[in-house]
């Protein structure tokens, strides 16, 4: 008996082990669960192994079809799955030169020291993103580290003890049993402020590869700041959240854990699909309810634009604000000419540009005062 | 409430089929994957934490359960601002207040003994002053089910006490000591996905992602629980519903959704589904202007048909 309860134990281990390859996480509490679940069902039906494991070990609709492809790989003997490593090999450019287009080696050389600090820090803060050689983005990330975003608040339904305010019967009448039953003094209660939410949505495409890194460390810095109420997607060819990956400390394991969570890094563009994707998945729901919704794009839409601009539509009701991030918009001579840019352009509050230093402080200053 | 106690079965469905058999006698029809996460929530103490789209029968499972093991069911539902005093308990003010009262009238009337403050105020947080809220009744009137319905709209501070509650079913009340569950209540707790709940909160609970019932399931709640209406307009209704569901519309039906077209086309008497009926009663199902739009422009065969 103890040697078949034994076998279930390595098996059920072995099983989440590959789980946990497959990227859903299955914590060891949660492999206690599966186990426990397993004694109450029969460990020789297989469909009850099934779903002992999947009420315990998915934590969301994401992770059921990486377990269904976990189980059926582990349970009838095939090697299990690795993950597909090429994601993150792609991204390894961007881990060493993070902002990356065309500049190389030799750049280095050209840009020595960054030797009088605080003029450095002025002249780079005008510079554009995608032309900076890779000392002086090494210097930029240090910059992004003093960003602070401020949020945007909101009233809410919760209420705390103030001086002003209604009168909050229970604390008074709490106040006057201390009293002896006397009623000496009216205490008040006035609603909270709380941070409205702030959604960031990240063109990864290949168009946007000069900007992409900047905006993720800008998208970093606002994670960072309030990890409960912002929420960061990529888009692409398709969309990813990368809000969970963000949240790590430092700025590039936080960034290399979404490249590799990414799939379309630097691939085409489908604004309009992907907006609806987010929409439909995520922002009716909830994510974009009231919230401040900063869409990173420079506008190259390779489908249909009417699309897009329906997609925008559909955000600017059901957002408090809309905020168009557009690197290019800091070019002198920049019109929205492109067939998405015009096309959103109607539904947007705010259309800013994402270059520079500067004008990421300038976009913090939009969202904080949204 | 002892008496109600042992008038709740003791004997449980010893498996999850004897458990799906149990909720389909009260007209829930769940799947093997709905029942077995029931019967491991009752097995093995643990939350049930539910989430699906709107109408897909989250809530019903609750009061089915309910039903089904016989226990009473409280309801917390949740919304922004929720606080413990809405959630556990909270004192009766006024009654305390007025206790105070005519205790010192009692004693101004000539009740010759001292007035003993601190029998009296131990007097004023008695049981019968406390006001219990759903988790305390809950865990009160063991063994129960308890119902936190969209979690997700709670914030997230609320979040973390309700884990310091389920993590071991006790509440402290400073003034009386504290309350113990001596069967952990039946938890469910639903979600509509609006937003993240916290990996903590749900590695506590069984998670179980309902979806909409297949065809022939479908036909089957809607017939048991609409036993009024046709079995022709049931299967019509339920493939309109299953095609609607393919149209990527902005709010797929729901069989909460479905049931209520059910009933509103029997309500003008159909015996069955016909294009025109089928747009004049649209409103019932569909809740979005565009989505009106885009269904009232195909042909009305695209809808019932195949």
């Amino acid at each position: 008996m103890s040697e078949r309860s034994r076998d279930v134990v390595d098996t059920v281990l072995g099983f989440a082990r590959t789980l946990r390859h497959a990227g859903v996480p299955a914590s060891p509490d949660r492999v206690e669960a599966m186990l426990a679940a397993v004694g109450n069902l029969s460990v020789l039906d297989p469909r009850h192994v099934y779903w002992a494991g999947r009420l315990t070990l998915c934590g969301g609709p994401d992770d059921l079809d990486r377990y269904d492809a976990a189980f059926a790989a582990w349970f009838s003997g095939e090697a299990p799955r690795a993950v597909p490593r090429t994601a993150s090999q792609r991204l390894e450019p961007a881990i060493s030169a993070p902002l990356a287009p065309g500049t190389g080696e030799g750049d280095d050389g050209e840009a020595p020291e960054l030797a009088t600090q605080a003029s450095a820090d002025e002249v780079l803060r005008h510079r554009d993103v995608g032309e900076m050689t890779l000392a002086e983005r090494e210097h930029l990330r240090r910059l992004f580290a003093l960003l602070v975003p401020a949020a945007p608040m909101r009233p809410s339904r919760r209420r705390r003890a103030s001086i002003r305010g209604a009168v909050h019967p229970a604390r008074t009448v709490r106040q006057a049993l201390h009293d002896g039953g006397e009623v000496r003094r009216l205490l008040h209660h006035r609603p909270e402020a709380r941070p409205r939410r702030v959604v960031l949505l990240v063109d990864v495409s290949g168009s946007m590869t000069p900007y992409a890194d900047a905006l993720l460390r800008f998208a970093h810095a606002a994670v960072r700041a309030r990890p409960s109420s912002t929420e960061v997607f990529t888009i692409g060819t398709r969309l990813t959240r990368v809000t969970r990956e963000l949240r790590l400390r430092d700025p590039d394991k936080a960034l290399a854990a979404s490249g590799s969570a990414i799939p379309d890094w630097s691939g085409g563009t489908r604004l309009g699909e992907v907006l609806k994707a987010f929409l439909d998945r995520w922002g009716q729901r909830g994510t974009a309810r009231g919230a401040v919704v900063v869409v990173c794009s420079d506008g190259w839409e390779r489908g249909d634009a009417a699309l897009l601009g329906e997609q925008m539509a559909r955000l600017r009701r059901l957002a408090h604000t809309v905020v168009w991030v557009n690197p290019h918009k800091g070019r002198t001579g920049y019109e929205p000419l492109t067939s998405g840019m015009r096309a959103a352009l109607p539904s947007v509050d705010h259309f800013v540009s994402g270059h520079s230093m500067a004008a990421f402080e300038e976009l913090t200053g939009v969202i904080g005062r949204a | 409430m002892l008496q109600r106690v042992s008038e709740r079965t003791p004997t449980l469905p010893t498996d999850p089929p004897a458990l799906a058999a149990a909720l389909e006698a009260t007209g829930y029809l769940p799947d093997e994957g709905l029942a077995t996460a029931a019967y491991l929530a009752l097995a093995m103490h643990r939350p049930l934490f539910l989430e699906g789209e709107a109408g897909v029968g989250k809530t019903a499972l609750a009061h089915a359960m309910a039903e089904v093991t016989g226990r009473p069911i409280y309801r917390l539902q949740c919304y922004e601002g929720l606080e413990a005093s809405q959630a556990l308990y909270d004192w009766d003010f006024g009654r305390q207040l007025l206790h105070l009262r005519a205790a010192e009238a009692a004693h101004a009337a000539g009740a010759a003994e001292e007035l003993d403050t601190e029998k009296l105020e131990a007097s004023l947080y008695d049981r019968r002053f406390l006001l219990a809220r759903p988790l305390l009744q809950a865990l009160e009137d063991s063994p129960s089910v308890l119902l936190v319905d969209e979690i997700d709209r709670a914030d997230d501070e609320f979040e973390a006490f309700l884990l310091e509650v389920l993590s071991d079913f006790t509440i402290s009340i400073p003034e009386l000591g504290t309350v113990r569950a001596t069967t952990p209540p039946l938890v469910v707790l639903t979600s509509n996905r609006t937003r993240e709940v916290h990996d903590a909160l749900k590695r506590r609970c069984l998670y179980h992602w309902l979806q909409h019932p297949d065809f022939d399931r479908e036909v089957a709640i809607l017939r048991r629980r609409l036993p009024e209406v046709t079995e022709q307009l049931a299967r019509e209704v339920a493939r309109a519903t299953a095609n609607l569901r393919r149209l990527d519309l902005l709010k797929p039906p729901g069989i909460a959704e479905a049931m209520d077209w059910a009933t509103a086309l029997h309500t003008l008497g159909a015996r069955h589904l016909d294009p025109d009926l089928a747009a004049r009663t649209l409103g019932a199902v569909l809740k979005y202007r565009e989505d009106t739009d885009r269904v009232q422009a195909m042909a009305g065969g695209a809808l019932l048909g195949e």
